[in-house]
């Protein structure tokens, strides 16, 4: 792992490894699992369905005991001082999960109560997004819209002020809109000096973060800043096109040369074994070497992981 | 402030918001409170029964005239063949067959005895046999009129008889509603209280909040507590609304205090939802959960005592309705409303659910995880 950056660790995970039991044998979620979150980081964990994000976010948050390993969440111990913890931190769930039968400002007085501190008290941190959703803030959180339930949810997670902020999967089955805007409110709370965590299947936020790990399996495959993930990433990278896209596909998976080729948007992604290789291209297709994306990374990753 | 006061606020604005419990808590209690007892008639009327006259003697049918202006029974056959009554016995047209045999009438006076043959349709236990002894209770009486009448005096006054006359206590006129109505508020607390309290924590699994709350430094036992408190308040509820039905409509007004009533039940309540809570830890969903409390109560409510007596059951059953808390409720609200009993007599039943109910809330509280 690279040498972190000297500012203390918001979170710091030590082979920590959770399994389940499914129908008699064993699920391995989360496969001895160690990484550091610098403190005041947006951090993303980046992975596909089922890669143990949301396991390791309930152990993380308190909710789950790791069956192996140490995990310390802003300096206390995750398993030994989880009641002081609780009060340190915020979380958001994948699923909605507020009262859908108590209004807006209903939710939020609640949370804030729970956590002996007031509406008033922590308005300024939440102002900008609670502002989107005062409109309705009489209306019952069962009848928003999922944009809407998002940011409610995120003011409730806020409302106690904490110093690390856990999102799991806070943009899936958003909007493209909402999905930008939810971004830029994560944005402008790092300024605020909170360590926010956060999941996503999605590859073109991974950018957006200042860390990403990128998870597969329960096992952490990469962890670097995006930039210098997308940079290890030193085979060759074309885009192909032509008019007949799937038998395009179709030839060039068996071409020798091809490492890799997988449809991305309205063009194929290649990847070439080597620099010097020659590629059989129909007439009609035409090559274009571009630079890799996280994505690219992410599905090279994938598939020569084993 | 304690937190448990934003609970509080929180689970009751989601009870009044919830027009299904509403529902439950007014309505429910009074339309089965007027209905059931109505219906739940331990008297059996109009009981078929198919007579056999092979005698067609005047005595024999002074004998039919007192069973069909008894009111109790219908005659659905008169015939003179066994077997035509029996077809009605076997179409379910009569639940009783009465023979009466040739020369009933001529031996009756010379051999001063006479048999009648009784043959009773047992497929509804209580109705034959119940329809049996009304019968022979009739005949009883036919013939004592007739011992009275026809025979001479002298020669039976030698016989010493045993007259028995009994006189009912607490409820003299054996008005089955007074028993009825007390009990059937028992069961309608009891499976209020028992149904919400079980469906409510998983309900929180089930929509998510669970986990959005545990991750708050908030106390399992203000949780626990949070959830108690509002069905207690509504188990208390709809009993009032029951002994308001009960006067209103039965005129049943409890001989001892409400006082004495309110306090087992505040008690008793405690000792239901803490088995609704518990139910509601460990189920993962709320139709689980729904099933759970439905086979419980059925069980609690067919061995309460309401239906059947306890008395009567064999020894292992008695043993186990030591562990119906409706038993000791059904009990308690007998002895109040018909004897007028005071706290002190029912302090063995108080006792005993204060016991159960600190060992079912402990287990409620420990059983809910924050974590797992």
């Amino acid at each position: 792992m690279e040498k972190l950056s000297s500012k203390p660790a918001g979170v710091i995970i030590e082979g920590v490894s959770k399994s389940y039991t499914v129908n008699k044998s064993k699920l391995v979620a989360v496969n001895n699992i160690s990484f550091e979150v610098p403190a005041g980081t947006l951090f993303g964990l980046i992975g596909p369905d089922g890669a143990g994000k949301t396991t390791l976010f309930r152990m993380l948050t308190t909710l789950l005991l790791p069956d192996a390993g140490n995990i310390w969440v802003d300096g206390l111990n995750a398993v030994a001082d989880y009641k002081a913890l609780r009060k340190k931190i915020g979380y958001m769930p994948g699923k909605f999960s507020l009262y859908t039968d108590l209004t807006i400002q209903e939710n939020i007085h609640f949370f804030a109560s729970l956590f002996e501190t007031s509406f008033e008290e922590n308005y300024d941190l939440i102002k900008e997004i609670y502002e989107q959703i005062a409109p309705f803030k009489d209306r019952r959180a069962g009848q928003l819209s999922g944009g809407m339930k998002q940011k409610l949810a995120l003011c409730c997670a806020l409302i106690h002020r904490p110093s690390i902020l856990f999102l799991d999967e806070p943009t899936t089955g958003v909007d493209a809109v909402s999905r930008k805007e939810f971004w830029e409110i994560l944005q402008k709370l790092k300024t605020e000096g909170i360590t926010i965590l956060v999941s996503t299947p999605y590859m073109d936020e991974a950018s957006l973060c200042d860390r990403v790990a990128l998870i597969q399996d329960g096992k952490i495959m990469q962890i670097d800043t995006p930039q210098h993930i997308v940079d290890h990433f030193d085979k060759p990278l074309y885009a192909v096109k032509s008019p007949k896209m799937l038998p395009l596909l179709k030839m060039l998976e068996k071409d020798a040369a091809v490492l890799d080729i997988y449809p991305f948007g309205e063009v194929h992604h290649m990847v070439l074994k080597s620099k010097d290789s020659k590629v059989n291209l129909p007439e009609d297709a035409t090559m274009q070497v571009i630079k890799p994306n996280i994505e690219d990374l992410f599905i090279y990753l994938m598939r020569n992981h084993e | 402030m304690s937190p448990l006061r934003y609970i509080l606020e929180k689970e009751f604005k989601q009870i009044f918001r919830n027009p299904a419990i509403l529902k439950t808590i007014f309505i429910l209690p009074v339309i089965q409170l007027i209905m059931l007892p109505m219906a739940a008639d331990y008297e059996i009327k109009n009981i078929n029964i198919a007579v056999v006259n092979n005698d067609h003697g005047s005595l024999s049918i002074e004998l039919v005239q007192q069973i069909t202006a008894s009111n109790y029974f219908k005659l659905v056959s008169y015939t003179n063949g066994f077997n035509t009554a029996m077809e009605s016995l076997e179409s379910d047209k009569a639940d009783l067959i009465l023979e009466i045999p040739k020369d009933f009438e001529k031996r009756l006076f010379k051999e001063k005895e006479t048999n009648l043959f009784l043959a009773v349709n047992a497929i509804n236990g209580v109705k034959g046999s119940l329809g049996a002894a009304y019968l022979n209770n009739i005949i009883q009486t036919f013939n004592q009129s007739f011992r009275n009448k026809e025979l001479v005096p002298g020669r039976f006054s030698e016989i010493p008889q045993i007259q028995i006359s009994s006189s009912n206590w607490y409820n003299p006129k054996m008005n089955y509603r007074i028993f009825m109505v007390p009990g059937i508020l028992v069961l309608l607390v009891t499976i209020v209280g028992m149904n919400l309290s079980s469906i409510n924590i998983v309900r929180e699994k089930e929509m998510g909040t669970i986990e959005q709350i545990n991750v708050t430094p908030i106390q399992k036992f203000h949780f626990i507590l949070g959830k108690l408190i509002p069905f207690w308040v509504i188990g208390l509820i709809v009993m009032s609304v029951g002994f308001i039905v009960a006067w209103v409509v039965y005129g049943i007004i409890p001989l001892g205090s409400y006082f004495t009533l309110y306090f087992f039940a505040a008690i008793y309540l405690l000792v239901i939802l803490g088995i609704g809570l518990l139910i509601s830890s460990y189920s993962e969903n709320q139709q689980q959960a729904m099933l759970v409390t439905f086979f419980i109560l059925m069980i609690f409510v067919l061995m309460g005592g309401l239906y059947t007596s306890i008395d009567s059951m064999p020894e292992w059953a008695k043993w186990f309705t030591k562990l119906n808390p409706i038993s000791y409720f059904i009990e308690v609200m007998r002895m109040v409303v018909l004897k007028g009993s005071s706290i002190k007599d029912i302090l063995p039943q108080i006792l005993a659910m204060l016991g159960y109910s600190v060992v079912i809330n402990i287990w409620a509280v420990l059983s809910y995880h924050k974590r797992s």
